[in-house]
């Protein structure tokens, strides 16, 4: 078959599957005719600036943060459908070629709206053939046929009987339903990964538990790796084996659920639990600001403008405001799996070894 | 004091397809100083009240009931007093804030327009009015001679809650008022509608599908399902506490983080909210119920007492009429 799968070893979940080394993703800046001839210049927006990242077999990993923190760009990049201005992506140990098809069979995407990404002329039936018919596969390891092929991925999806199905129009189906449909086209070229962008987001609450229900048990029964990009942290509680922040392109702290969620370290993971709604009432504090700019990154810590540790006089106290506002720093290890890029983090881990 | 008193409001569309019942019979009272949560999915009639209580529906939108809004039958008014009232009485905040509006006049312009066509002040004092009201609303009153264009999507939002408060209503409706925004800025401006629903003392309908966001805005919450009202009570015992199956599945849709009953378990219904064409006989949420038994197909449920201030469309609810449920007893709940 491909070459992917050819040499591959059994495999063992928690080996890498898809490694992401300095990823550098720069959208360059457009402007108007008119201001163009004036000798104006557009800022060019740093999306991703410097992202490693490392997606293990068999598990669930969350990447967080505010839109236009570049999660949905290296989440795209990952994919093939960006192409870096640095860094490499490697599957299974192997950089990417050229030839990205073998790869695309193996690395599936679901978007966040499904009656965008479902043509709506087509039936449930091709819409799902269509990758296999793409990637010519025309039986399946076990001598399946195409039909087979079809009526598997929809029954692991969860439309069963899948015949009811097949000559459905998009249209015809609830939200919940089309999103299935749109697992069911990556299911059937038997990926090892998917990358799913804020997959629930656009359905009914009442129905997204069972679209998160379904990819968990994706994960649990055929091993398929998972990266959920979300600016749900609840999401990536109920769902994620390790959670990674993203802030103004870069990851700002990464490690196992538990830690980042229950013990964050970077001020901004905290303060992106803070504002998670819950019972507990408005009366906590909020960042104040908006969202950052990617064509405007600050020195120092991108986070320092906002930042809590500096604003309360806290870094100034601990002599450590200058080095948040003017060196740049990179994730260390704070605790067994748990890294963080955060002067006073460093402190409170005095010894924490560089990454 | 009651500021609107709504009974038994039925909204039907009329379609080519038949006729739509996208509001089937609810009550509800908004005191001053008090917000109610108005949750529920997509389709289940929350955003049609809204429209009904300002009578945004076309004309050929069926409304019945009553709706009074301090103590005036907003169905008997005539197109003049109705356009007053708009504005003065009640106003809304819609979700979409980014395309509101409009993007060719400064946004002071567009407050001022609300407060001079009401005459509720001169050229010169509206334009006052227009920068205290945004000072209120945490912007800088030099920004009134900024176009759209020039501001953030929270900072829109925002401009869109002045120009709801300009006229000085006793009622605003909130209609997905933080669905667009991000989390940050959510959180900033839930923070601030609750401030001026403290400081000015208004009555406040919030509406939207996140129960987690409810919660913390809203003083009473009533979840709608199918178009009527399933579940009411405080906010916080009816997000903690539900009893209605369809009101804990909500819930469960907004995860405590920490909570380890949430870790890997994503917790969901089987099925879609019905269609408002096909509501299913009996409750019209026993084909998706986890607890539903053979009464649950043929008795249509009332708001049953549940508790103390709490009321329940559900046979689990304490004040239903006994019935013969086979299976588990209903007091497993």
């Amino acid at each position: 078959m491909s070459e992917l799968a050819s040499d591959r070893q059994d495999p063992v979940v928690g080996d890498p599957v898809i490694e992401v080394r300095g990823l550098e993703v720069t959208f360059t800046g457009r402007i108007g005719l008119l201001a163009g001839l004036t000798g104006k210049k557009a800022a060019d927006a740093h999306a991703v600036a410097g992202v490693d990242l490392t997606l293990r077999r068999g598990e669930v990993l969350a990447l967080a943060g505010e839109s236009g923190c570049g999660k949905t760009t290296t989440a795209r990049a990952i994919m093939g459908l960006i192409r870096p201005q640095a860094g490499e992506i490697l599957y299974e140990g192997k950089p990417l070629g050229r030839n990205l098809k073998a790869y695309r069979r193996k690395v599936q995407m679901v978007f966040q709206d499904p009656t965008a990404a479902l043509n709506p002329r087509q039936t449930v039936y091709e819409i799902v053939a269509e990758g296999l018919r793409i990637h010519g596969i025309h039986d399946g390891p076990g001598g399946e046929n195409e039909e087979q092929l079809v009526a598997r991925a929809l029954s692991r999806s969860g439309l069963r009987p899948p015949e009811r199905f097949y000559l459905q129009y998009p249209h015809e189906l609830s939200g919940g339903q089309r999103q299935r449909v749109v697992i069911a086209g990556a299911l059937a070229l038997d990926p090892e990964v998917i990358v799913a962008d804020e997959p629930v987001s656009n359905l009914d609450a009442s129905v997204r538990g069972e679209i998160l229900d379904l990819l968990m048990k994706l994960r649990r029964e055929l091993q398929i790796s998972i990266l959920i990009v979300t600016h749900d942290l609840g999401l990536a509680w109920t769902v994620a084996d390790r959670v990674a922040i993203m802030y103004l392109g870069r990851i700002v702290e990464i490690g196992p659920a538990e830690d980042v969620l229950l013990r964050p370290e970077h001020p901004y993971t905290k303060a992106l639990l803070d504002v998670v709604p819950e019972a507990g009432g408005l009366d906590r504090p909020i960042l104040t600001g908006e969202p950052p700019d990617p064509t405007r990154i600050p020195t120092g810590c991108r986070f320092h403008p906002r930042c809590p540790v500096v604003a309360s006089g806290r870094a100034a106290e601990l002599r450590i405001e200058a080095r948040c506002k003017g060196e740049d720093l990179a994730l260390r290890t704070l605790a067994p799996e748990h890294e963080a890029a955060c002067y006073e983090s460093f402190l409170r881990h005095e010894g924490a070894t560089t990454v | 004091m009651t500021v609107l008193s709504v009974r038994d409001l039925a909204v039907t569309y009329r379609s080519k397809s038949g006729d739509v019942p996208a509001v089937r019979g609810v009550s509800f009272d908004i005191h001053k100083g008090e917000v109610l949560g108005l949750a529920g999915e997509s389709g289940c009639g929350k955003s049609t009240i809204a429209g009904a209580i300002l009578r945004l529906h076309s004309p050929s939108t069926q409304i019945e009931g009553t709706m009074l809004l301090d103590g005036e039958d907003v169905l008997a008014m005539k197109p003049g007093r109705l356009r007053a009232v708009r504005w003065t009485g009640a106003s809304i905040i819609f979700q979409g804030a980014l395309h509101a509006l409009n993007p060719v006049k400064r946004i002071g312009d567009q407050i001022t327009e609300a407060i001079t066509t009401h005459q509720m002040a001169n050229d010169r004092g509206a334009q006052v009015r227009a920068g205290e009201l945004l000072e209120q609303v945490g912007l800088p009153a030099r920004r009134i001679d900024d176009y759209p264009h020039e501001l953030s999507g929270g900072q829109k939002q925002r401009v869109m809650i002045a120009m709801a408060l300009a006229c000085s209503p006793s009622l605003v409706i909130a209609d997905e008022p933080t669905t667009a925004l991000d989390v940050m800025v959510q959180a900033q401006v839930l923070q601030l509608l609750k401030a001026l629903e403290r400081d000015l003392g208004l009555a406040m309908l919030f509406i939207t599908h996140d129960l987690s966001v409810l919660v913390e805005v809203s003083d009473r919450l009533a979840v709608m399902y199918a178009g009527k009202i399933i579940e009411e009570g405080s906010a916080r015992t009816v997000f903690t506490n539900p009893v209605h199956p369809y009101t804990e599945a909500l819930a469960a849709a907004f995860p405590t983080i920490g909570d380890v009953r949430f870790r890997g378990q994503p917790a969901g219904l089987g099925g879609d909210p019905p269609d408002p064409q096909h509501i299913p006989a009996g409750c019209p949420f026993h084909p998706r119920c986890p607890s539903a038994w053979d009464d649950c197909e043929r008795i249509v449920p009332e708001l049953w007492a549940a508790g103390s201030d709490r009321r329940a469309a559900c046979l689990l609810a304490e004040g239903a009429p006994a019935t013969a449920r086979t299976g588990e007893p209903a007091a497993d709940r």
